[in-house]
């Protein structure tokens, strides 16, 4: 998906609901209607579980539900379930996805299909409740695709096409599904939901290719590999990944049909012609997208670049997309604490190495612990875009967005 | 409507700013409008101050930040003047609604209006009278839309009153006192009107 235009009126259209990103997501789980679902309850993910429990008890939907004494256990018993063949999930957040740690890797490392809703909140120390990255940014690198949402209907559209893609025989491997913590997860927004029926046909019946309880095919999970096999299952791993960006965006396309909205690696706003790009993940890239107009009408050519897929980052897209701009700038809403910014910035910087025309690029860590980031704060980043351009360079590789220093 | 109207909903824990806000917002849904309502998370318990949020517009609203300059400030407890800044980034044209029993010109006095539209209504006792206890959040939707006109009044409260039905599946009785509340506050309010 490149640039982006959809009808406004909501003048009969169906299925229209006042929904939070909660909410939106435990309905599309209730239409997935998983065979097992094991959790533990974590603010601002608890709703999710929560609501989806009431589905349970009313009769809604077939699903297990397992209700284990932490986030480690919710994943163990995920991956059990799936193991033997269900269709399973769980939702967490924050710490508990941090306590899943172990089994993250596991998830992958056995090519599991879960998926997972994650509502992105900080980790402590200090304790805070409130939305940033720096959770599933920390998980990058355990072998699950990792999606990003701007908004409950996104989250919605996300959770849905995500068991599509996981279960994608190419692919088998988990997926997290994130939005940003309280700003999305609590609040309210119009979000188009589909059918029931449609929904269920689109995910289709699962049908593993493998699993433990299917005894005319025995197979090995959790095996042990020493120096002589491990190396060759680890390198496998990287298929799906390679894999992965043409499943999601034929899927996306797919959806599209569906829906009329369609889904790619990103999305562009006024980004064709941009001299002046943000990159953004998550909810602030509605944000920008009230602004960018402003600074168009001032003959100001901004655009924005929201990345969908995280994992597998989409390298030779976001290279083609950035090189030759005037500037660029990169929103992080975690710190790496890598000694040069955040983890969207180090990808990108990476993306555009082989790139002929670079440009000059900044990254801004911003929003940490829920500290909001509005309009003001984001125009002063266009504004030293337009410096950056005339410099041929940032005046600071890294700067931290709305802090008090 | 295509300009965005954004409102500021202040209470206490326990008077239901938050459920105030998503009424609403399900309401202006309701008329074909695009809708935000989120409240501010803080530390909460109940008394203490709290705030919730509503963005309506007739196009699709994206922003996601905080709502810094309301148009609408409505106050549940009157206590909160004060306390806290609750006219804080409201414009020259705002409207802010009270729920109190004083006068239009002794609230204007202790708000330091500076231009903005003043409504007054008793929302305590009129929640009281008709549900029983006093739950100021349900009157004061009525008044908003008594106040702003942003929505058709019979189709906000058949809208509501579904909304309660389903939410209080188990406490039916307490759905005719609620329309009840929000018709009485409307009607007060409309009687404001210069």
């Amino acid at each position: 998906m490149s640039e982006t235009k959809t009808e406004t009126s909501l003048k009969g259209v169906k299925n229209l609901a006042a929904l939070t990103g909660n909410e939106a997501v435990a309905q599309a789980l209730r239409q997935i209607n998983p065979d097992v679902i094991a959790a533990y309850p974590i603010t601002p993910a608890t709703e999710i579980v929560q609501i989806f429990s009431t589905y349970v008890s009313d009769g809604l939907v077939n699903t297990e539900f397992v209700a284990v004494e932490s986030e480690h256990s919710a994943m163990s018993a995920t991956i059990g379930a799936s193991a033997a063949g269900a269709r399973a999930m769980t939702a967490t957040s924050s710490q508990g996805l941090a306590l899943m740690w172990e089994m993250l890797y596991i998830a992958s490392g056995l090519r599991r299909p879960i998926v997972m809703p994650v509502v992105n909140r900080a980790l402590s120390s200090p304790i805070n409740i409130h939305c940033d990255h720096s959770d599933t940014m920390g998980a990058r690198d355990a072998g699950w695709l990792h999606i990003f949402s701007e908004d409950a209907q996104e989250a919605y559209d996300n959770t849905i096409q995500a068991i599509r893609i996981s279960e994608h025989p190419d692919i088998q491997l988990p997926t997290m599904v994130t939005m940003d913590g309280f700003i999305i997860s609590h609040g309210m927004e119009v979000v188009k939901m589909l059918d029931d029926d449609v929904v269920r046909d689109f995910v289709g019946t699962y049908k593993p290719d493998t699993y433990l309880l299917d005894v005319d095919k025995p197979v090995t999970m959790g095996g042990l590999d020493f120096t002589d096999f491990y190396f060759e299952h680890r390198r496998q791993l990287a298929e799906p990944m390679e894999a992965a960006p043409g499943v999601v965006k034929q899927i996306g396309e797919e959806y599209g049909k569906l829906t009329g909205r369609k889904f790619g690696l990103y999305e562009g706003y006024m980004l064709d012609d941009a001299d002046y790009v943000m990159v953004l993940l998550g909810s602030t890239a509605g944000t920008a997208k009230t602004i960018i107009p402003e600074l168009r009408a001032k003959g100001i050519k901004a655009g924005l670049l929201k990345l969908r897929m995280f994992r597998p980052f989409p390298y030779d897209e976001v290279a083609g997309l950035l090189a030759g701009r005037k500037a660029v700038a990169v929103m992080d809403r975690s710190d790496g604490l890598a000694g040069l910014g955040g983890p969207l910035f180090g990808e990108i910087r990476s993306a555009l190495y082989e790139a002929k025309q670079r440009p000059p690029l900044a990254d801004y860590v911003y929003g940490l612990g829920g500290r909001d980031c509005g309009p003001a704060q984001l125009m002063q980043v266009f504004e030293d875009m337009q410096k950056m351009a005339v410099t041929g360079a940032a005046a600071n590789r890294v700067n931290y967005l709305g802090v008090r220093e | 409507m295509s300009k965005m109207i954004e409102i500021r909903w202040h209470g206490r824990g326990g008077q239901g700013a938050k459920t105030a806000a998503l009424l609403f917002a399900d309401a202006c849904l309701g008329a074909g409008m695009y809708i935000q309502a989120f409240p501010e998370y803080g530390p909460e318990r109940t008394g203490a101050p709290v705030a919730s949020y509503n963005r309506i517009s007739g196009e699709p609203i994206t922003i996601h930040s905080a709502v810094e300059s309301p148009s609408v400030v409505v106050i549940l407890d009157p206590t909160l003047i004060g306390a806290v800044d609750v006219m804080k980034g409201l414009p020259q044209d705002g409207v802010v609604l009270v729920n109190t029993n004083e006068t239009t010109e002794e609230m204007g006095k202790k708000l330091g209006l500076n231009g903005q539209k003043l409504f007054v209504l008793d929302a305590s006792t009129i929640s009281k009278e008709t549900i029983g206890r006093d739950i100021p959040n349900t009157p004061m939707l009525g008044a908003l839309v008594g106040a702003t006109g942003m929505v058709d009044f019979d189709s906000m409260i058949e809208d509501t009153e579904a909304k309660l039905k389903k939410k209080f599946r188990n406490k039916p009785e307490v759905i005719a006192g609620n329309v009840q509340a929000i018709r009485q506050a409307y009607e007060t309010v409309k009687a404001q009107h210069a």
